[in-house]
């Protein structure tokens, strides 16, 4: 069973291997005799057709294989010849052929001599880290890498490699050997960090795990874990010590403040991660100390580090009852996002109350409708419909 | 025929028939019946060149999809195994081989390699030991595949990622052997123009491959008269904003795959008077589209906001002509009526489905998390604050948004101010890396390195200037009767486009100045043409420029292009090809490090 390496298209005159088929398309077809007219080389390679065995250079070795044909490239001992071999089919561009060339190379040179001439010849380089990566020849590769002064990319290849890992004490070991590399300042930073939280991860996850089964903390019985905490990242691991180690003192690697200064957390995110974690437990006692209170002329005002709409919006998700939504609600900056927030979450004292803010007599008289009767509210729209200290706008 | 590809200035189904005409050739010879095993991401592409129909009548009785173990039971002489050159598949088509059970009816086994062969894996069948069963290995060089009729693609998903990342011009060497094929179809093109350096490089390649055919002339008319070769990277800004054209949306929001569309079922389901509702189907919807299509040809290119009014239009039209049976009063007049109505049964189908997608995009835009995303691209796109931290990029990082989502934007603020300050851009790597895993430093890399998300290097910020000389916001863009190529971002003109028109009036020499702040050299070379070949152009008539994107292009620049063509006084024809089809979304996933386990 012979193998056919036949070469198949039409277009075979563009490609530069003569195998002339007639095509619709052409009215000349290049014929065997006027395929000498185009290319002196290929008229070399019709002589050369007979000697299968003889001495041929390596000019003409790579316009064999760019015809398709079988070479011995065997033949070609000498660093020289070797090396004119990966010139020419460099610049003849077929990608195959250059990958044949550096199959044999790699096979008969040592490292550091391929290494070095591979240095200044880009093209052949690129090849050959793209022939490694593809055979995922990564030790083979680093060395290349390295030995061309590459380190940073070397080290970042290497990281990536623990993405392969699955089991997290394994993969900390892993990292554990990266964190010397030579990164960039930056990623060094990163990586280090990545390490620092795999380790306090494993370490949180083995004393929960044990705390719940224990069956004593309260917290573990109540709100029952959904998944270990190993692999998350840090925000998610943030929001698991808000869950279930919020109370506890900096020292302690699993409190929250500890994970916050160790990892420089953003004030936003640690408070955002804080809010929406006391809010799942509904421990609205915590939420509300959240909050940092500014004494303004005699008045407490409640601070916060974002938009206090969106306070609401991490409540409601955690069903926070409607006394709760209300004190956040009356918070809120903008009157038309307040008054449309209240409504939709039925807080018809902030209502109200921001329309007497506004004194809009109308508004208000139009929501009465919406009040059950005889209820407090509406008793309270009365009132301030019937006093006559306000001046109302309208 | 492919009906949708006759209807350009270019008949590109010339290209589509030479490509079957191959396919059969290699069919054949495998004499005998035969069975193909699919790789299966093939599929696609192939569809748009033959349907099995072609396949059955060169004795292909059965089809599998290339999977481990041993191939399902067919009594065919010959196995064709269609593949793309990896390695990884070629294990598979080991196991296969291997696990064949040679006692019962020998079969034949046949290789063709999809766009071309690799060195690499044949010597990997060779180390499985398999590589002497093959009776045929062949390659089909699928370079350029005609998507419609004025668009052509190579389908090359990592050709950005090579380029620009790896340093490596396998794609472009593709692309040169993929225009030499289309001049050999459509003859020698006189004038080619270029910006970038892949342009550089490719029409290098494409001048020397020229030389080396010295001696035979292409007696061919020339077709197109202009290649305008752009590298991606000249243009970051524009795949990284949201399109906003009727196309564009869809494949932002749905993915459009080899020319379909897979949509969500419900809106799709038919319901017949007074029936109980079935099941909801379970499957998605998958919609062709092109430009075969009639209505689709239509609203595809508009901005979303005049699509509503398209509908209605031809809602109307279509009505009408349904209430013409009253109308129909002689045999005559009602065999005519019958005659016409597959075609508007099929307009109003065709009504229907789009009606429906563009109920199902319009959830979409008017939302307020559409509308607070677009703004801030808008913003950046206009130069507004690009040198803070964006606070809306902050919260959408504490709700964990979608990563690529916050990465798209980051860059497009990198982009439109040239490299961020170093405080900000560490702002942004710590929030991703803590929200989303510290593993994202490889991507965060990868972006550096294709010059989309870096610290500012000192020079000055080229942007504003950019954006002033060549027009790129134009404020109050019209979105119904568009008189810019703005209407497709609604207000943005995309660079590569801008640059587009303004070559071929008034020229680029008006412009040298920009173009030097945009990278890669820019150049013009020309082609000399057999005598007698050079075109006497009738008075009026349009040239045809071939505009071919170097990493990909995105949905909106295509409509932008054909909005020039179809300008009254533009003079020119526009026919796009490019190594991929991307949105921000797909080109993002192309950037990242294993992004399977980086969409959340």
């Amino acid at each position: 069973m012979g193998i056919s390496l036949g070469v198949l298209t039409i277009f075979s005159l563009i490609s530069g291997r003569s195998k002339g088929r007639n095509s619709f398309h052409f009215t000349e077809l290049p014929c065997e005799s006027s395929v000498r007219l185009i290319t002196p080389e290929l008229r070399k390679i019709k002589s050369d057709n007979k000697a299968n065995v003889g001495e041929f250079s390596p000019d003409d070795a790579v316009h064999k294989l760019l015809l398709g044909k079988v070479v011995v490239l065997e033949n070609f001992r000498s660093l020289k010849d070797k090396l004119l071999l990966l010139d020419f089919s460099v610049n003849a561009h077929d990608g195959n052929v250059i990958t044949a060339v550096l199959i044999y190379l790699k096979r008969t040179l040592s490292k550091e001599l391929l290494f070095r001439e591979l240095g200044c010849r880009q093209t052949a380089l690129r090849h050959f880290i793209r022939y490694l990566t593809e055979t995922k020849e990564l030790t083979l590769l680093m060395e290349l890498l390295r030995s061309l002064g590459r380190t940073e990319e070397v080290s970042l290849l290497q990281y990536k490699d623990h993405l392969n890992i699955a089991d997290i004490n394994k993969r900390r070991d892993f990292l554990k050997s990266c964190v010397s590399l030579p990164f960039s300042a930056d990623d060094s930073a990163h990586v280090q960090h990545h390490l620092a939280l795999l380790e306090r991860q494993i370490q949180i996850e083995v004393s929960d795990r044990e705390a719940e089964r224990g069956g004593q903390t309260d917290v573990f019985q109540k709100f029952p874990r959904e998944a270990p905490v190993l692999h998350m990242p840090l925000i998610n691991t943030l929001y698991y010590s808000c869950l279930y180690h919020y109370t506890e003192p900096q020292e302690n690697y699993s409190s929250p403040l500890n994970i916050r200064n160790t990892f420089r957390v953003s004030e936003k995110q640690f408070f955002i991660t804080a809010l929406a974690a006391r809010s799942k437990l509904g421990a609205w006692l915590d939420v509300d100390t959240m909050f940092t209170n500014r004494k303004w002329f005699g008045f407490t005002k409640k601070k916060s580090p974002i938009g206090f709409h969106r306070v609401v919006d991490i409540l409601h998700r955690s069903s926070a009852p409607s006394q709760v939504l209300q004190k956040y609600i009356g918070l809120v900056d903008d009157t038309e996002r307040r008054i449309s927030l209240a409504q939709r979450h039925k807080c018809h004292d902030v209502v109200i109350n921001t329309y007497r803010e506004l004194r809009d007599r109308q508004l208000l008289l139009g929501y009465r409708g919406r009040v059950e009767p005889g209820s407090e509210q509406e008793v309270t729209i009365d009132r301030l419909l019937g006093n006559t200290q306000i001046r109302w706008k309208n | 025929m492919a009906a949708h590809l006759s209807y350009g200035r270019v008949n590109l189904n010339i290209l589509r028939e030479a490509a079957r005409k191959e396919l059969r050739e290699f069919l054949d010879k495998c004499a005998g019946s035969k069975a193909i095993v699919w790789d299966e991401y093939l599929t696609g592409p192939f569809g748009l060149i033959a349907q099995y129909s072609l396949l059955k009548e060169h004795e292909v009785e059965k089809m599998f999809t290339l999977k481990s173990g041993r191939l399902p039971p067919a009594d065919v002489k010959n196995i064709i195994f269609f593949v793309r050159p990896r390695l990884e598949l070629m294990d598979i088509i080991a196991d296969n081989v291997l696990s064949e059970d040679k006692m019962h009816s020998p079969r034949e086994f046949h290789i063709l390699f999809v766009p071309r062969r690799s060195m690499l894996c044949e010597q990997r069948l060779k180390e499985q030991c398999v590589l002497g069963s093959f009776n045929n290995i062949d390659e089909y060089i699928l370079d350029l595949i005609p998507y419609d009729g004025d668009l052509l693609s190579m389908e090359y998903e990592s050709a950005f990622r090579e380029c620009y990342l790896e340093n490596d011009q396998t794609s472009l060497f593709h692309t040169a052997k993929g225009l030499m094929t289309l001049q050999a179809l459509y003859g020698t093109i006189p004038q080619i123009f270029g910006k970038g350096d892949c342009a550089r490089h490719v029409a290098n390649m494409m001048l020397r491959m020229k030389r080396e055919f010295a001696g035979t002339q292409n007696q061919i008319l020339p077709v197109f008269d202009t290649l305008l070769l752009l590298d991606r990277n000249v243009d970051l800004l524009t795949p990284l904003a949201t399109q906003l054209t009727y196309e564009g949306l869809i494949d932002e929001i749905y993915g459009i795959n080899n020319g379909y569309v897979k949509l969500p079922p419900e809106k799709f389901s038919q319901k017949k008077q007074g029936e109980a509702s079935k099941d909801l189907p379970i499957e998605s919807k998958k919609l062709q589209l092109n430009s075969a299509e009639e209505l689709y040809g239509e609203i595809r290119d508009k901005n979303f906001n005049a699509v509503g009014a398209a509908l209605s239009k031809k809602a109307k039209v279509i009505s009408a002509a349904f209430e013409e049976r009253h109308n129909a009063k002689t045999v005559g007049e009602i065999k005519q009526f019958v005659s016409q109505l597959p075609h508007m049964q099929a307009a109003r189908s065709s009504l229907a489905n789009h009606t429906s997608i563009a109920e199902l995009i319009k959830d979409i835009t008017t939302s307020e998390a559409f509308f607070d995303k677009l703004t801030v691209e808008q913003e950046f796109m206009t130069g507004v604050d690009t040198d803070k931290v964006n606070t809306y990029i902050e919260d959408c990082i504490a709700q964990k948004d979608p990563l690529i989502k916050i990465l798209r934007l980051v860059c497009m603020q990198s982009v439109c101010n040239n490299g961020l300050k170093q405080k900000v851009l560490d702002f942004y790597k710590r929030e991703i890396l803590q929200t989303y895993g510290f593993e994202h430093i490889l991507t965060l890399n990868n972006l550096e390195k294709g010059g989309l998300l870096k610290p500012q290097t000192g020079s000055r910020n080229n942007h504003p200037t950019i954006r002033k000389t060549l027009k790129l916001w134009m404020e109050d863009a019209n979105e119904q009767n568009p008189n810019d190529i703005s209407y497709v971002y609604s207000g943005y003109a995309p660079l590569s486009i801008r640059l587009t028109q303004v070559l071929a009036r008034p020229g680029w020499r008006s412009i040298e100045e920009v173009l030097k702040m945009l990278p890669g050299p820019h150049f013009e070379e020309r082609q000399t043409l057999p005598s007698g070949l050079h075109k006497k152009r009738q008075q009026g008539e349009n040239r045809t420029t071939l505009v071919f994107f170097l990493g990909g292009v995105t949905y909106a620049e295509i409509a932008a292009l054909r909005f020039l063509s179809q300008m009254e006084d533009s003079g020119m024809e526009y026919v796009v090809a490019t190594t991929k089809l991307i949105n921000g979304t797909t080109w993002m996933k192309s950037l990242m490090d294993r992004p399977e386990s980086q969409t959340a």
